[in-house]
């Protein structure tokens, strides 16, 4: 099993050495970091070359302290053939949140990105809706930022020295 | 129509507006026939429906905030009613998520003991969406007699935590406790006398020329739009995909079982309601096999940092008040780590993006939740149909308001 990760990273790295950062082996997943220039391309190429027919799964993670980085778009792949999933991850800046639309490349994606513009503000380019999904339309802000804590943090009530809480 | 016409009689629908004339309908957000907080404003001509714009959101609970505050048991609740038709699936499924990010090795008993809740929830998860195509279509019976066998299955699963819908059942690393006989007696029974009255409720619609003459063709669906879609589960394998996560990526020991995948032609209504058919008595087959196959052996995984130990040990040992302690506290340590799990829900794959960094709580929960996905495809499914056929569409994907909104 490894072994076919392994070597499934290497030949799409071999393909596109220009748009692969860095690898790595989520549990039984294997991750590509993919830079925002090549990311168009290189998912029209795993869905035709490769044979990832399917997206599972489209989210944004937020590190604010990754400074430069802060926004991580994910992607979950599924090769149905061989039965194999890719995750890849492409890293933003909170100044330039833009990411590309895979609407084109597959339709799943049309509620996924507007959950995750609702949610991240993420903006995907070429996207032909991208309107708040679960949200209301008057919102302003983007709840599921980091910066937006779950509580009033002017509460004092719950604070507990001896757990960090 | 004349101007007489009109002064004598001011609400008759003047005939040119059924032809050329386009209306504005609101179905829902609470609509009896929509079963849930949905929403489409519909462009009709006549009964045509000419677009829908579906507005989603009406029980947006935002889960996934919630779970980056909540430590990593607490978060099951939350599960619970994401699709609440088969919470323990739900359940289940994060269970093995936070098993896996751990590493938490379970004995063979605790996997088929799932593999059976599971299949009961299963059970249970069909027998609403299709007794429910039958309440739409007009058969009332039908939904009288499957809502009479659900409640034996939420009994049973009351029998084993105490909870029937939203059931919050089992722990982290296994059962709370093991099975006892009042619930494999129950479990007997109903294996033996499910079938006989499921058969009734078979023979109610599966032939019934009313019936057929009205699901058949009614929101179909191309196994490539499906798969473009990310349709999972029934309603794809209903268009034709034999995709189902038990077999592709089996967990909980799926792979022990012989069982097979109904798959339908047509992805219409139909198809959908004879996969859901069959897929009942697969779980039926599979129930039997695990409780034959049940092998001896401990309840839960020896892992005192995520199972709560016995209340006895509690009050006398002083290792079992640190674990409980730590346990209620939420403060025991998760390895920090990214790790996506999906199970085979009710409605398709139902799957967990976890990322850990190892603090007491997720830094980031992501639900994969099938019916969100699906029912993005509702629209373009239902555009030239009659507003009849859209509602028996709506409920034939069995879009769960709950698992759609998170």
């Amino acid at each position: 099993m490894e072994q076919k990760y392994s070597t499934l990273v290497d030949s799409i790295k071999a393909k596109h050495p220009d748009a692969i950062d860095a690898s790595e082996q989520l549990y039984d997943i294997p991750c590509i970091h993919v830079n925002k220039e090549h990311m168009k391309a290189l998912v029209m190429d795993l869905k035709e070359s490769f044979g990832f027919n399917f997206l599972t799964d489209l989210t944004v993670v937020h590190y604010p302290d990754n400074k430069g980085q802060e926004l991580c778009g994910s992607y979950l792949f599924h090769n149905w053939i061989e039965n194999v999933r890719l995750r890849m991850k492409v890293f933003i800046a909170t100044e330039d949140n833009h990411l590309p639309s895979l609407v084109g490349a597959f339709k799943a994606a049309n509620w996924l990105e507007r959950e995750a513009f609702d949610n991240f503000g993420v903006l995907y380019d070429e996207h032909p809706d991208l309107r708040r999904i679960l949200n209301m339309d008057e919102m302003d802000y983007h709840p599921l930022l980091k910066q937006y804590a779950l509580e009033d943090e002017s509460r004092r009530d719950k604070d507990d020295t001896f757990f960090g809480r | 129509m004349s101007e007489l016409e009109k002064k004598e009689n001011p609400y008759l629908v003047s005939s040119d507006t059924i032809d050329g004339e386009i209306a504005t309908l609101n179905l829902g957000p609470t609509h009896p026939a929509t079963h849930g907080v949905f929403q489409n404003v519909l462009q009709i001509d006549g009964e045509k429906i000419l677009s829908a714009e579906p507005t989603i959101g009406y029980i947006h609970r935002a889960f996934e905030k919630l779970a980056e505050r909540r430590p990593f048991n607490q978060i099951t609740p939350i599960t619970d009613r994401l699709n609440y038709c088969s919470s323990p699936i739900n359940n289940m499924g994060w269970h093995m998520t936070v098993e896996k990010l751990a590493g938490i090795k379970l004995p063979k008993k605790v996997e088929y003991m799932r593999v059976v809740i599971m299949e009961l929830a299963r059970i249970a998860d069909h027998l609403v969406c299709n007794s429910v195509i039958g309440v739409d279509t007009g058969a009332l019976t039908g939904f009288t007699f499957m809502f009479q066998q659900r409640e034996l299955i939420y009994d049973m699963f009351e029998e084993v935590c105490g909870a029937r819908l939203t059931t919050n059942i089992g722990r982290i690393g296994g059962f709370e406790r093991d099975f006892s006989p009042k619930f494999i007696e129950k479990v007997e029974t109903f294996l033996k006398e499910f079938p006989a009255k499921f058969k009734e409720f078979d023979s109610l619609l599966t032939r019934n020329r009313i019936f057929m003459d009205r699901v058949i063709g009614a929101g179909p669906i191309s196994a490539e739009d499906a798969i473009e879609y990310g349709f999972t589960g029934p309603n794809l394998r209903a268009a034709g995909v034999d995709y189902d996560v038990r077999v592709m990526n089996p967990y909980s020991s799926y792979e022990d079982f012989e069982f097979e995948i109904p798959v339908g032609k047509d992805g219409d209504t139909y198809d959908r309601y004879m996969v859901r058919q069959h897929e009942i008595y697969q779980s039926l087959s599979i129930i039997r096999q695990a409780l034959d196959k049940m092998p001896e052996g401990d309840y839960h995984a020896d892992v005192p940092d995520f199972f709560l130990p016995e209340k006895e040990d509690v009050y006398t040992s002083m290792e079992a008040l640190i674990y409980h302690f730590k346990i209620v506290m939420g403060e025991t340590s998760v390895p920090a780590g990214e790790v996506y799990h999906a199970v085979e829900g009710g409605n398709g794959e139902l799957g967990y993006h976890l990322i850990s960094d190892g603090g007491r709580t997720p830094y980031r929960l992501h639900f994969r939740r099938p019916c969100f996905i699906y029912y993005q495809a509702y629209p373009e499914m239902i555009k030239g149909s009659l507003i009849s056929d859209a509602v028996l569409t709506l409920s034939s994907l069995n879009v769960i308001a709950g698992e759609l909104d998170a």
